[in-house]
C-alpha cells in the first residue's frame, strides 16, 4: 500500500552545462503541481532543488538528484561528484561563496545558495568529502501537523 | 462547467478540426473531440493564438457589435493606444479621436493620457515597495491569468495597480452623469481593443472589481468605418497634433513603450507566451531577484501584434517607436501635472482594491495517494506512446494525451499508434509500404522479439 503511494524519480545533471542548468527543478515542480501540492510548500521546494541543482551544475562533475514523494512528505537527496566542500559550517554562512567571476557575472555567487535551502526546507542535511562529492538530503513535511 | 468567463468561442459549425489550433495553444487548452475543436476552460488564458492560426475563422472573439450604441443616450469611446497604431505615420491620435466622433460615438477619450498617469504610479509604487521581487505588470490580462492558472505560487508577485481602462470609464460615467444630468448606466463606455482577452476585464468583474466598461469593440471590426470617416476629419496642424500626445502613456501600446520614458533601470520586457513562460519559470526558482519589474505582454511586439488588430505588428510598433522618438526630440511631454498624480496616488486612486487569486489547474487527484497513483500511470502510458505528437487522438501532445486518458477524458485506444495484436499481419504490411513508420508499442515489440527468437530455436 505505502509503496504504491510512493512517487520517486531519478534525474542527472550534468556539471558546467549552463544550457540545461536548472531544467531538473522545473520537472520537479511541474510533478509537484500536477500531483496537487499547495503552491506554498511547491516554491519553496522549487527555490531549494533549484540553488541545489544549481551548485552541483557550478562545482561538480556530474550528480543526480531523486525526488521521493509520499502523502507525508517531498524529499529530495541529490549527490555529486565533484570537489566537495571543504569548511561546511562556513559555506552555510550567508554571503560566503567560492564563486568564480565567471559565476558572479552570471548572477550566482552571492553566497545565498546553501543557506536559502536551509531557510526553505523542513529538514536540511548535508554530508560532504573533499575531492569525491557532496550529498544533499532536503525533506519537506506536506503535513503541517506532523513536521514536529 | 468553468465559472470564468472566456472572451473566445469556437463556432463548431465553421470548425472542421484541422488542427491549427490545437498546436498554436501555448497553454495546450485545445483538445479535438469528434473532429471539432473544444476548449478546456479551466487551461485557457484567452489569448487569441488560436484565432490567429484557425484558417476557417471558426474561433471568434466575443467582442461587441458596433449597433450596441444606441442602447445609450450618451457614448464614449475609450480607444486602446494600439489604435493609434493601425494608421499611417501621419495620421495622429487627435484625428482619430475625432474619426471616432464622425463614427456616431459622442465623445472619444484618449486613455494614452490615464496611460500616463498609471505609468508615473507604477514610478511611485516601485519606489516604495519593499516586497518579494520582480513585481509583474498586470497590463495583460493573458499573463494575469496564465500566472493564476500555471503559476499560483507568483500571484503575490502581479502589481496591485488598477489597470487605465478602468480608471478611464470610472471618471467618465462620474463626470459625465453630472454634466449631463444623467445615470451612470445611460452612459456607455466601448473600449476599442486590439484582443479578445480585454474582454474579460468587462466581463469578469472577478479581475476588475468593479466593471465601468459598458463593452468592447474589435479594432478589426471598426478599421473599416473609421478609415473612411477620417477622410471626412480635417487634417490639421501636425504640429499641434503631436502636442497632444501623453509620451508617457501612448508606449502602453508596444512592449517596452510603457517605462520608456520614466527612469526606472531594473524593467524587464518580454513578449509572447512561450518566453513568457521561460521567464516565469526564472522567477519561481528564485532567479531575477535583482529585477524590480518585469512587463510581460503575450502578443509579440505588444497590444500592437494582438489578434483582432489590422496593420502588420512590426509596422505598427515601429509608428508608435518612431512617435516617442519624435516627441523625446521635440520635448513635447503632453501628460498630466506629475505633482497632481502623485497626490492622487497617496489618496490610494491608483491602487487596487481586491488581490488576485490562484487559480490552478485542477491536479489528478484530490487524494495526494490517488494522485501519485495516477501519475505513475501516466507516465507508463506516456512510456508507451510514439511521442511523435501527430495530434490525431485530438490531444497536441503525447503527454497531454497520457494525461487525459488518466484523467478518464480520453481512451488509450484513441491513440492511433495503439494497433490490436489482431492487425499484425497488416501492419508488417504496412511497414514495408511506410518504411517502419507504423509504430508498434514496446510490449509488442517484445513479444515480436520473442516469437522470432521461439521460430529461429
Amino acid at each position: 500500500m505505502i509503496s504504491r503511494q510512493t512517487f520517486s524519480s531519478t534525474y542527472k545533471i550534468v556539471g558546467r552545462d549552463y544550457n540545461k542548468a536548472g531544467n531538473v527543478s522545473i520537472e520537479v515542480k511541474e510533478i509537484l503541481r500536477e500531483l496537487g501540492i499547495d503552491p506554498v510548500i511547491i516554491r519553496r521546494v522549487a527555490i531549494a532543488a533549484y540553488e541545489a541543482e544549481m551548485n552541483i551544475v557550478m562545482y561538480a562533475d556530474r550528480g543526480e538528484m531523486v525526488l521521493h514523494l509520499n502523502p507525508e512528505m517531498v524529499r529530495i537527496t541529490l549527490n555529486d561528484e565533484g570537489p566537495g566542500i571543504e569548511d561546511i559550517e562556513l559555506a552555510m554562512q550567508e554571503g560566503y561563496s567560492t564563486a568564480t567571476q565567471e559565476m558572479r557575472e552570471m548572477g550566482f555567487g552571492a553566497g545565498m545558495g546553501l543557506p536559502n535551502i536551509k531557510k526553505n526546507t523542513d529538514l536540511f542535511e548535508l554530508k560532504s568529502t573533499v575531492g569525491k562529492g557532496t550529498s544533499y538530503n532536503i525533506v519537506f513535511y506536506l503535513n503541517p501537523t506532523r513536521e514536529i | 462547467m468553468s465559472q470564468h468567463f472566456h472572451s473566445i468561442r469556437i463556432e463548431t459549425d465553421r470548425c472542421d478540426g484541422q488542427m491549427k489550433c490545437l498546436r498554436s495553444c501555448p497553454t495546450q487548452a485545445i483538445r479535438i473531440r469528434n473532429k471539432k475543436a473544444v476548449i478546456l476552460e479551466e487551461k485557457c488564458i484567452d489569448c487569441g493564438e488560436c484565432i490567429t492560426a484557425c484558417p476557417n475563422e471558426a474561433i471568434v472573439a466575443l467582442t461587441d457589435p458596433f449597433g450596441e450604441l444606441n442602447k445609450f443616450k450618451h457614448t464614449v469611446a475609450i480607444p486602446s493606444p494600439a489604435l493609434y497604431a493601425q494608421f499611417g505615420r501621419t495620421i495622429l491620435p487627435d484625428r482619430i479621436l475625432a474619426g471616432l466622433k464622425k463614427l456616431g460615438f459622442d465623445d472619444a477619450f484618449d486613455l494614452a493620457i490615464t496611460c500616463g498617469d498609471t505609468s508615473l504610479a507604477i514610478e511611485q509604487f516601485l519606489e516604495e515597495y519593499k516586497g518579494p521581487r520582480p513585481l509583474i505588470s498586470n497590463t495583460c490580462p493573458s499573463v494575469v491569468r496564465l500566472i493564476q492558472v500555471k503559476y499560483p505560487q507568483l500571484v503575490d508577485h502581479i502589481l496591485p495597480i488598477t489597470g487605465p481602462k478602468k480608471l478611464v470609464a470610472k471618471h467618465i460615467k462620474e463626470v459625465k452623469s453630472v454634466e449631463l444630468g444623467l445615470k451612470p448606466e445611460e452612459i456607455g463606455t466601448f473600449y476599442i481593443t486590439p484582443c479578445p482577452v480585454k474582454m474579460i476585464a468587462i466581463k469578469e468583474p472577478d479581475i476588475e472589481d468593479v466593471c465601468y466598461l459598458d463593452g468592447a469593440i474589435s479594432i478589426a471590426d471598426i478599421y473599416g468605418p473609421l478609415l473612411s470617416a477620417l477622410e471626412d476629419v480635417d487634417q490639421g496642424s501636425y504640429r499641434k497634433g503631436l502636442e497632444s500626445i501623453c509620451i508617457l502613456g501612448i508606449g502602453w501600446a508596444v512592449a517596452g513603450g510603457m517605462h520608456r520614458t520614466l527612469k526606472l533601470e531594473n524593467v524587464l520586457d518580454v513578449y509572447g507566451i512561450s518566453e513568457i513562460i521561460k521567464t516565469f519559470d526564472d522567477i519561481e526558482r528564485g532567479k531575477l531577484r535583482n529585477i524590480d519589474l518585469v512587463v510581460p505582454y503575450s502578443c509579440p511586439q505588444g497590444c500592437v501584434g494582438g489578434s483582432l488588430t489590422v496593420e502588420n505588428r512590426y509596422i505598427s510598433y515601429n509608428k508608435i517607436l518612431r512617435l516617442l522618438e519624435t516627441l523625446e526630440r521635440e520635448n513635447i511631454e503632453a501628460c498630466r501635472d506629475k505633482r497632481e498624480i502623485r497626490e492622487r496616488y497617496r489618496q490610494k486612486y491608483f491602487h487596487m482594491q481586491h488581490k488576485y487569486e490562484p487559480r490552478p489547474i485542477q491536479a489528478l487527484d484530490r487524494d495526494l495517494g490517488k494522485a501519485i497513483k495516477k501519475r505513475k500511470r501516466k507516465e507508463k502510458i506516456y512510456d508507451s506512446l510514439p511521442k511523435i505528437d501527430c495530434g490525431i487522438c485530438g490531444a497536441p501532445t503525447c503527454l497531454a494525451f497520457a494525461e487525459d486518458v488518466v484523467k478518464g477524458d480520453a481512451k488509450l485506444s484513441d491513440c492511433i499508434f495503439k494497433i490490436p495484436q489482431k492487425y499484425k499481419k497488416l501492419i508488417d504490411e504496412l511497414n514495408s509500404l511506410l518504411n517502419g513508420f507504423v509504430y508498434i508499442t514496446k510490449e509488442e515489440e517484445h513479444n515480436r522479439r520473442d516469437n522470432n527468437i521461439r521460430k529461429k530455436s
